[in-house]
């Protein structure tokens, strides 16, 4: 019997030649990732379990990404801020990403990637829920609390029962021109709910996928969580390569699933099927295509996070913006600092990106999580009362981006744009 | 109270409860070090849940009391999918803090599960069926731990809960550091 790409990782870094879903296994840690809201108490507790004086296992192994509370005068998320420096320069960590610093990048899994750290083949945990970002790249990527991220930090090891594997084909050599990989994955968390996935790998395989460029394949792996999913994979291909050795020098050993691989289910689509796609509150698996709810209200309009702030999707947006203005407050909010600088040099018709979303009256805010998940009640673009957003971001569960009295319809950077220019729920196709 | 039982009083909520409505973001902030701040970890655990649906069936029941830091109750019984959303272990931190003993829940998110166990919060015991429309708010109930049993004083019902499985050693030690310092792992 083969083996899948995770069950692979897995056996590989627990120094076995084989693994079975269901057993718990030790792994060696490649990279440990943590930020502003989890690092202060993981950075506790290690202190807490080691000793004042103890070491992090390995330096270069762990990154630290400050993004969540960034821009706030909340004197408790800046004091957390100023507990990750004093860590890192305590424990003179080459991999922090300071605030008020050329270092300072924005949104940890986008910025993982960009700086090199996701790697085929290795293992990367996270102190946040959409480290599986990171399976786009053939890595093992799953999201721990602050008590497991100290344990790595003193040890460079956890405990992992390996997961059984969901097998998610699509067939098809382009996805259609008003399709983003953003109605794929909210179809599928449609169809399977937000727990069809818990404890399990989704893997996204098939021609369709091939075809996906490396931003479209994270916005896949982004929201496997929102479907409960464990860590979410894409077999390693040239694309990932490229990008990857772009990036870093680092070697790394891509793996792939066997062919005679066992998985737990696998479903079937065609990318010629699919339509633009909504979550509607306050649910991730609360399905309806655009279509059908044409007409609803809105009162804002937000794109960014790591789900749908990625330049890819900045050019979407602004290919249906350009030259328009939108009836509702449209929130722009680029994940890092990388994908700010680009949104001033990458055109849509030799236009650039920042001046389109400007002239159509767009309001831009730093890199970072922003109003994603609420935070502070001065964050950029947070939902302080009952307005109904929709949004390009990952989540809608009551109070998520701030108020329980709002409401937010999740949907694709082309619908988000296109329902911001008319004031309700659109289907893109409209300006496509 | 024999340690092999936990009984208390039954805050009862619905499925899928996630780690924003356990501990809504805007509260993240706190240090969970400083013995101060560290309490409004309590004051605001589940105070994301919609009114009408935080202490079932009736609603409009918040865990904690206005300007209060602990609550009046002491195991939380939800539905399915308890626990899903962010990695935040100040979720089941919070549920800690607040006094909560244990949860009970048909089926968990993988994250909040791994969190309550591994850091040594509340336990998460696991219902053979959804009992979040059977138990009411107020309930006077007991886990058996050794039988596998819920015990409904105020009803006059039992239940089976599910054996905890491969983590009964780390919940048995009282977290992964405990767990790793008695197996030789951790000095």
């Amino acid at each position: 019997m083969g083996m899948t790409l995770t069950e692979k990782i897995l056996a590989k870094h627990s120094g076995r030649s084989s693994v079975e879903p269901g057993e718990s296994v030790w792994v060696n840690v490649d990279v440990l990732m943590t930020h502003d809201v989890c690092g202060p108490p993981s950075i506790g507790i290690f202190r807490k379990e080691f000793g004042e004086d103890a070491r992090v296992w390995d330096k270069d192994k762990l990154v630290i990404i400050p993004d969540h509370y960034i821009f706030t005068n909340d004197k408790y998320a800046n004091r957390n801020v100023d507990i990750l420096r004093a860590f890192a320069a305590d424990q003179d960590l080459p991999n922090y990403y300071d605030v008020g610093t050329d270092d300072y990048k924005g949104v940890c899994h986008i910025a993982m990637p960009e700086e090199g750290f996701t790697r085929p083949g290795e293992v990367l945990f996270g102190t946040d829920s959409h480290t599986c970002t990171a399976g786009a790249f053939g890595q093992f990527a799953t999201g721990i609390g602050n008590t497991d991220a100290a344990f790595i930090m003193g040890t460079g090891k956890l405990w992992v029962k390996v997961p059984e594997t969901m097998k998610f084909v699509f067939e098809g050599d382009e996805m259609p021109e008003y399709i983003m990989a953003k109605d794929i994955i909210l179809q599928i968390i449609g169809d399977i709910g937000v727990d069809g996935a818990t404890y399990r790998t989704m893997e996204f395989a098939g021609s369709g996928i091939k075809a996906m460029d490396m931003e479209s394949r994270m916005t896949l792996t982004n929201m496997v969580i929102e479907a409960g999913g464990k860590n979410g994979v894409v077999d390693p291909d040239q694309k990932t390569f490229d990008y990857v050795n772009q990036r870093t020098d680092k070697p790394f050993e891509a793996v792939h699933s066997d062919d005679d691989a066992n998985y737990h289910s696998i479903y079937e689509y065609k990318l010629e099927d699919m339509v633009p796609m909504i979550a509607k509150p306050h649910s991730p698996d609360n399905k309806a295509t655009a279509e059908e709810l044409e007409g609803t209200e809105l009162d804002r309009a937000y794109i960014g996070s790591c789900t749908g702030g990625k330049l890819s999707d900045f050019v979407a947006a602004a290919k249906i913006l350009q030259g328009k203005k939108p009836k509702i407050d449209t929130y722009i909010v680029p994940a890092t600092t990388e994908i700010a600088d680009q949104l001033k040099t990458e055109t849509v018709n030799g236009q650039p990106i920042e001046d389109i979303f400007v002239e159509a009256g767009c309001q831009i805010g730093n890199a970072s999580c922003a109003a994603c998940l609420g935070g502070p009640s001065d964050t950029f673009g947070r939902l302080n009362n009952t307005e109904r957003c929709i949004s390009t971001t990952n989540r809608n569960y009551p109070g998520r981006m701030g108020s329980k009295q709002a409401a937010v319809y999740l949907a694709s950077p082309y619908t988000v744009a296109a329902s911001a220019l008319t004031g309700t729920i659109t289907d893109p196709r409209a300006f496509i | 109270m024999s340690k092999d039982t936990i009984k208390g009083k039954a805050f009862v909520l619905g499925k899928n409860i996630d780690t924003d409505q356990i501990i809504p973001a805007e509260h993240l902030v706190y240090s969970l070090d400083d013995p101060e701040e560290r309490k409004f970890y309590g004051r605001y655990s589940l105070s994301g849940v919609p009114d009408d649906e935080s202490g079932l069936p009736q609603g409009n029941i918040p865990l904690v009391k206005e300007g209060e830091f602990e609550s009046e109750y002491d195991i939380v019984v939800g539905g399915p999918n308890f626990g899903c959303g962010s990695s935040r272990e100040h979720a089941p931190a919070s549920m800690e803090i607040a006094g909560i003993k244990a949860i009970v829940a048909p089926t968990y998110a993988r994250i909040f599960y791994r969190n309550s166990v591994d850091g040594g919060f509340v336990v998460p015991f696991e219902s053979e069926k959804d009992l979040s429309k059977e138990i009411h708010t107020n309930d006077v109930i007991e886990i058996d731990k050794e039988n596998r049993k819920l015990i409904n004083h105020t009803q006059d019902k039992t239940y089976e809960l599910k054996p905890l499985g491969s983590v009964e050693d780390i919940v048995a030690a009282g977290g992964i550091f405990e767990y790793a310092r008695k197996t030789g792992m951790v000095d």
